[in-house]
């Protein structure tokens, strides 16, 4: 109850920014929204399930170019956005049944290598999806400022539903089997559990959001390409901002997403030349100082309330 | 032998990895309420013939047959559904889960809640000190309560048939006492135990009959107090003569 309750208050507030806040500020709000989406659906398989997947980005590539090349084809903007998260979860599931026998590094590896592959099949395909060059998008026939705010909104519908769904998936029995499958797959597979169902479900999980979120995005810059849709900081980003604000935790990825951004926007007005190194940095600090994120300094500031067990 | 009502039954079993064949030619049987050790030495295949019974490898010849159904090409979930539960080697709990969760995991095919909640009361009875721990990470456990709590995670399914892989691998005396104690008690309540085990003088005190693997074949089978006096066993496994 007390979870619902945040989750309202905060998208409450952040629904009155548009009221206070610049052009400029809603930007970022927007993709502070995006990043949050990123970040909890990564949460699924890699913070629940523990899984470390690279797939991010390829989920969100799918997710950008269904949708475009819907639109390119005369499909109306709701139509483009609704079968984007679909095609992201459907490909999700199959390459979740081919990948999903492997563990640790190699599931890392098979997961990284889905945006690098879609990439190149996208820049070799000219005549269908616009190859190299990228693809456009229809402008919204509205005021610059009517275009934020409706992005905005739409990013932070997104983020809502997201994480509501992770409440009720982190309080479910799927939840529930995913942390067993994180703890100790062999022992889940003997008492019955049937693993390979629920690492298939949260990989889809982790996809459909992703590519909601792709698409979105595409409609809102107007102009996609290959490299920047499928790039791999799309899929390293998420794990950051989890790691950042507390894995498997459902604030977490959010708060993550915030100070990531934060973070980003400082270094990059500052130190233009060094943000890629500084991305690398606030790696080692977390993994050093900070292994279970910035929620656990909260969770330890508060001994009254021990978690369930 | 055979009038005797079969709850497992095993024969000419061959299973492996990619091209390695571990096991050859295994066949054997286990009897409603009996207790059976395996015994033989690392890389025998002790550890595959479990995986093998409990759903996790697939053998690639030989049948496996639960109170009379063949259960070769069946899931882990069918056979915890036709009540053989494992307690794995190495005791795989979920560490970071409290001990509590732990012992209902292994009645996670169960629906029953009351059966359940009575089950969990007897586990505790019979290993007080997991009740005492119940809220803590199983983690942070001994290995001898680890144990405990593996097998008590083991009988949450309600087994008719309990497979235990290593009971008493890089335990103290003391803890392996207790824990055969405890098996003798499981046993008598019914429930048949299939113990593979490393501790050969131990297992064949504690066994009505016991089977000896080597390379992947039974070499030798009988009552357990027929091999603890057998000369080739005490010298190639006992270091006795």
């Amino acid at each position: 109850m007390r979870t619902w309750l945040v989750l309202f208050v905060i998208v409450l507030l952040l629904a009155m920014l548009p009221l206070v806040g610049d052009n400029y500020l809603l930007r970022l709000a927007t993709t502070v929204c995006m990043y949050a989406v990123l970040a909890q659906s990564w949460n699924f398989i890699g913070g629940l399930a523990g899984y470390p997947s690279f797939a991010t980005a390829a989920f969100f590539g799918i997710g950008a170019y269904t949708s475009a090349i819907m639109q390119n084809y005369g499909a109306p903007i709701v139509l483009g956005w609704g079968s984007a998260g679909l095609v992201a979860m459907i490909f999700a599931a199959f390459i979740g049944g081919a990948i999903l026998h492997l563990r640790g590094h190699y599931f890392a590896i098979a997961s990284l290598v889905l945006a690098e592959m879609l990439r190149e099949i996208i820049n070799g395909m000219p005549d269908f999806a616009g190859g190299g060059k990228g693809l456009n998008l229809p402008i919204l026939p509205i005021s610059v400022t009517a275009q934020a705010q409706f992005f905005f909104y739409a990013m932070l519908g997104l983020a809502l539903v997201c994480t509501a769904t992770a409440i009720v998936i982190h309080r479910s029995k799927l939840g529930f089997s995913l942390r067993c499958i994180q703890q100790n797959e062999d022992a889940a597979n003997i008492l019955g559990l049937n693993t390979y169902a629920y690492k298939t479900a949260a990989f889809s999980l982790s996809a459909v959001f992703v590519g909601f979120a792709g698409a979105i995005y595409a409609s809102w810059v107007s102009y996609i390409e290959p490299p920047d849709v499928f790039d791999v900081l799309i899929s390293v980003k998420p794990m950051v901002m989890v790691l950042l604000g507390g894995l498997g935790t459902i604030f977490g990825p959010a708060l993550g997403a915030l100070i990531l951004l934060a973070f980003e926007e400082v270094v990059w007005r500052n130190f233009l030349t060094l943000h890629a190194a500084a991305l690398g940095l606030i790696i080692v600090v977390l993994i050093l100082f900070l292994p279970n994120g910035v929620l656990s300094l909260w969770n330890d500031w508060l001994p009254r309330k021990k978690p369930a067990r | 032998m055979t009038s005797s009502p079969q709850k497992l039954s095993v024969s000419s079993l061959q299973a492996g990895y990619g091209d390695v064949q571990v096991l050859w030619d295994i066949s054997l049987d286990v009897g409603t309420g009996e207790l059976v050790c395996i015994i033989g030495s690392n890389g025998a295949g002790k550890t595959t013939l479990m995986r093998c019974l409990s759903g996790l490898l697939k053998p690639r010849a030989g049948s496996i047959v639960v109170d009379g159904r063949t259960m070769t090409a069946a899931t882990p979930a069918d056979f915890v559904r036709a009540g053989i539960a494992q307690v794995p080697e190495g005791r795989r709990l979920f560490s970071a889960m409290s001990v509590r969760d732990n012992l209902l995991m292994g009645a996670y095919l169960r629906m029953d809640k009351g059966a359940i909640a009575a089950e969990l009361e007897r586990v505790y009875e019979m290993f007080p000190v997991l009740a005492e721990r119940r809220r803590q990470d199983a983690g942070t456990l001994s290995g001898g309560e680890q144990q405990m709590c593996a097998i008590g995670r083991g009988l949450m399914a309600a087994p008719s048939l309990l497979l235990i892989d290593e009971l008493s691998l890089g335990l103290a005396p003391r803890a392996v006492e207790l824990l055969t104690e405890s098996l003798r008690t499981v046993n008598k309540s019914g429930v048949a135990i299939l113990l593979v085990e490393q501790d050969v003088i131990n297992a064949l005190e504690l066994a009505d009959r016991a089977y000896v693997i080597d390379r992947g074949r039974v070499v030798k089978s009988g009552p357990a107090m027929a091999l603890v006096n057998d000369p080739a066993i005490r010298e190639a496994y006992m270091g006795l003569s």
